[in-house]
């Protein structure tokens, strides 16, 4: 969720601005969010934030490739990278099934741009991470467990 | 006299009805047979790992426990005892069943005794080199850590005895254990012509390498290249301020990638130095094309033929050998048309008795040992019972370690991790402070004391037995399970993470999930942690008791693993 809104901030313009635009007013956040889903972030399960993105039933896909550690190292800020095949590739969104609230945001595919994503999310508990993919009116999705462990008793 | 004439005399004083020790004798005999290898091929590779700071020679007693799950069960490495040998055709009773087994422990050990130990090492070691010219001296780490002396002197002694030694190509564990610079500056500095290769290191911001992927070495007009392969979860595995700026894994499309260049460079051979673990190798093994061989360590296995993989690229060789500096691999390749065409592999076990000590390594060791002799030499009290610490649930050693923790610091249960280094003591030898040592050096070695409710044991135990049963190997994150003192309880390692630990009872009674316990641990990983050190504890409580009477082993009940050959 972090990354998309610093994602969007940085896209708006420099951070320290941008502060000063909330500051004094000149900016609500409720500007820069236009788009924002609150009933998708606010969702406790990803059916739920699915349903509410409209994305429910997204189909299994193999061209959607999810790079992420098999064990996290810190489950504070996992990194994961996102690459879709997909001809058409419209947006990439994400979730972590298992936190409390899955969805972490979704990234719009400018046309011509490659269809890849590195976020660094955090991960309560081990848990899928989802990917769903828009392209030509479709929904695709794909998934893969890290595991957040609690560490030591390396032999 | 020399061994013939020696071995005459003995025959004939066997004959004639003299009480000699027949198997002594008969093992005598055996012994140049053990170490005569013809060459075979062009090219050769040694490899030891895992040896864990043990420059002298030591006893080390092999699993009766190595439980095997999923696709894993009853193949290697989870065999244990006669399935070992049966799988392997070893025949029982012979120094090669005492090298790879635990049977018979006690008896065979004072028939055939100590092994490892440098100065051997360095003679066979010799011995080889003389024969093939065209060899590469692997370490696979864990070198650095696991006795006093390393400790104390940041893995020092183990670095200037594998420049000795002529270690080549090394990567690592535990070796990060002593952080991040502690790291760099004997790679930098200290290391000599070993060159520390590890792909799978980069550093968090921007993912750049931190040690060189690979060593690429002629040998005898044939490229050769070592990739390293540090282990994977170091940061999991201890406490991550150690490697902060560092992020591991085990990044197997890099590794390919990297496969790839080293092919492009010209490399006929391309090998991978290895800390994953037997099972992570085995699967690495049959997704990544190109590697001709992995030798592996981090699981300690001592695995007399290598695992054949089969895979896009052709077959990869999944070797792992053992621990404690008690085994060399021996790898001969022929190299044809610029490719392997023929192998042949030995595990030798290093026996004390049976190679003399190489006088100028010898010497080494002792000078490394002498400002901290007096200290090592300790006699802190006999045991009555065999002390050792490998095998998946517990050890006589971490036993020891529980009770002296439970009744040093009042607790009703403890936690002693499942390292799997350690050395092992025969029934009446003293433990002294060296012993202790053997199994406690570590940088984080406080001891705690802390109030968890039963919910969050049975939280720790889960987590723990995940990292060792998972059946998928990727996720296994390495050791054995967490020692546990005090608690009787049943483990189910086939069922999934939250369901494989129940029926928890303590003293008679079930243990209650909102109740606070008092327990006793140690190695915390959390940053900031303090404690008293886990080895004056430990010593404190063997100096009282002077004598040590055999420990009573606290395991868990097993279900669902009946006839599971990774169980004796």
């Amino acid at each position: 969720m972090d990354y998309t809104r610093r994602g969007l901030l940085r896209g708006a313009g420099t951070a320290g601005a941008l502060v000063a635009a909330f500051a004094t007013g000149a900016l609500r956040p409720a500007d820069v969010f236009a788009a924002w889903n609150k009933s998708a972030f606010d969702a406790k399960s990803t059916a739920d934030a699915m349903k509410a993105l409209n994305v429910a039933g997204a189909a299994d896909s193999t061209d959607i490739v999810i790079r992420a550690p098999d064990i996290a190292e810190n489950g504070a800020v996992v990194p994961i990278d996102i690459t879709s095949n997909i001809p058409g590739t419209e947006s990439i969104s994400l979730f972590v099934d298992k936190n409390p609230f899955p969805y972490v945001g979704t990234f719009d595919v400018a046309k011509g741009a490659m269809p890849y994503v590195h976020v660094r999310v955090k991960i309560g508990e081990s848990s899928n991470v989802r990917a769903v993919v828009a392209a030509a009116g479709k929904y695709y999705q794909a998934a893969k467990e890290v595991k957040v462990t609690i560490g030591g008793c390396g032999g | 006299m020399n061994r013939r004439e020696f071995l005459e005399v003995l025959a004939a004083a066997a004959a004639a009805g003299f009480a000699l020790d027949a198997r002594a004798a008969l093992a005598e005999a055996n012994a140049d047979a053990l170490y005569q290898l013809p060459r075979f091929g062009n090219v050769s590779l040694l490899h030891f790992t895992d040896c864990h700071a043990q420059l002298q020679p030591i006893y080390f007693r092999e699993p009766s426990m190595n439980i095997g799950i999923g696709d894993a069960a009853g193949q290697p490495p989870h065999l244990v005892g006669e399935w070992l040998l049966k799988a392997f055709g070893i025949a029982p009773g012979t120094r090669e069943a005492h090298a790879f087994t635990y049977l018979d422990f006690e008896a065979a050990a004072r028939t055939y005794g100590k092994v490892g130990g440098f100065a051997h090492l360095a003679t066979l070691v010799k011995r080889l080199r003389a024969e093939r010219p065209n060899a590469l001296l692997l370490d696979g780490g864990d070198t650095w850590q696991g006795s006093g002396v390393s400790l104390w002197t940041k893995g020092g002694d183990m670095i200037q005895a594998c420049n000795a030694l002529g270690v080549d190509v090394m990567t690592g564990h535990w070796e990060f254990t002593y952080g991040e610079k502690r790291v760099k500056e004997a790679v930098e500095k200290e290391l000599g012509k070993i060159a520390f290769v590890a792909q799978n290191v980069k550093t968090q911001d921007f993912g750049d390498p931190v040690f060189k992927a690979y060593a690429l070495r002629d040998l005898g007009g044939v490229p050769v290249a070592i990739i390293g392969q540090a282990f994977p979860y170091t940061p999991i595995a201890h406490p991550r301020h150690f490697v902060a700026e560092w992020t591991f894994g085990i990044q197997e499309e890099e590794l390919q990638k990297v496969v790839q260049e080293t092919r492009a460079k010209g490399a006929q051979v391309v090998v991978l130095l290895s800390h994953n673990g037997m099972d992570v190798d085995l699967k690495l093994a049959s997704r990544v094309r190109g590697i001709d061989a992995i030798f592996g360590g981090h699981s300690h296995d001592g695995v007399p033929q290598p695992t054949v993989v089969k895979n896009a690229g052709g077959q990869t060789l999944v070797a792992n050998s053992g621990s404690n500096a008690k085994f060399l691999s021996v790898l001969d390749l022929e190299v044809k048309g610029g490719k392997v065409a023929g192998y042949r592999y030995r595990l030798l076990p290093v026996f004390a008795n049976l190679l003399p000590a190489d006088a100028a390594m010898a010497q080494l060791v002792a000078g490394t040992r002498t400002p901290y002799a007096a200290r090592l030499g300790e006699e802190l009290a006999v045991t009555e019972g065999l002390l050792y610490r490998r095998g998946n649930f517990n050890g006589t050693f971490d036993q020891l370690i529980c009770d002296a923790m439970m009744e040093a610091q009042g607790a009703e249960i403890a936690f002693s991790p499942g390292f799997r280094w350690g050395t092992t003591i025969l029934p009446g030898q003293p433990i002294t402070m060296e012993h202790v040592m053997d199994q406690t050096a570590i940088t984080y070695p406080y001891a705690t004391l802390n109030e968890l409710t039963g919910a969050q044991i049975k939280e720790v135990l889960e987590d723990v037995a995940d990292n060792l049963f998972n059946p998928d190997p990727y996720k296994q994150q390495g050791g054995d399970m967490v020692r546990v003192g005090g608690l009787a309880y049943t483990c189910v390692p086939t069922a999934r993470m939250g369901s494989r630990i129940v029926d928890m009872h303590l003293g008679g009674k079930p243990l209650e999930p909102a109740k606070k316990y008092k327990v006793a641990g140690w190695a915390p990983v959390a940053e900031g942690a303090s404690g008293e050190p886990i080895w004056d504890v430990v010593s404190r409580w063997l100096r009282d008791q002077k004598t040590v009477p055999p420990r009573k082993l606290n395991l868990p009940r097993l279900q669902g693993v009946e006839g599971n050959p990774g169980i004796a």
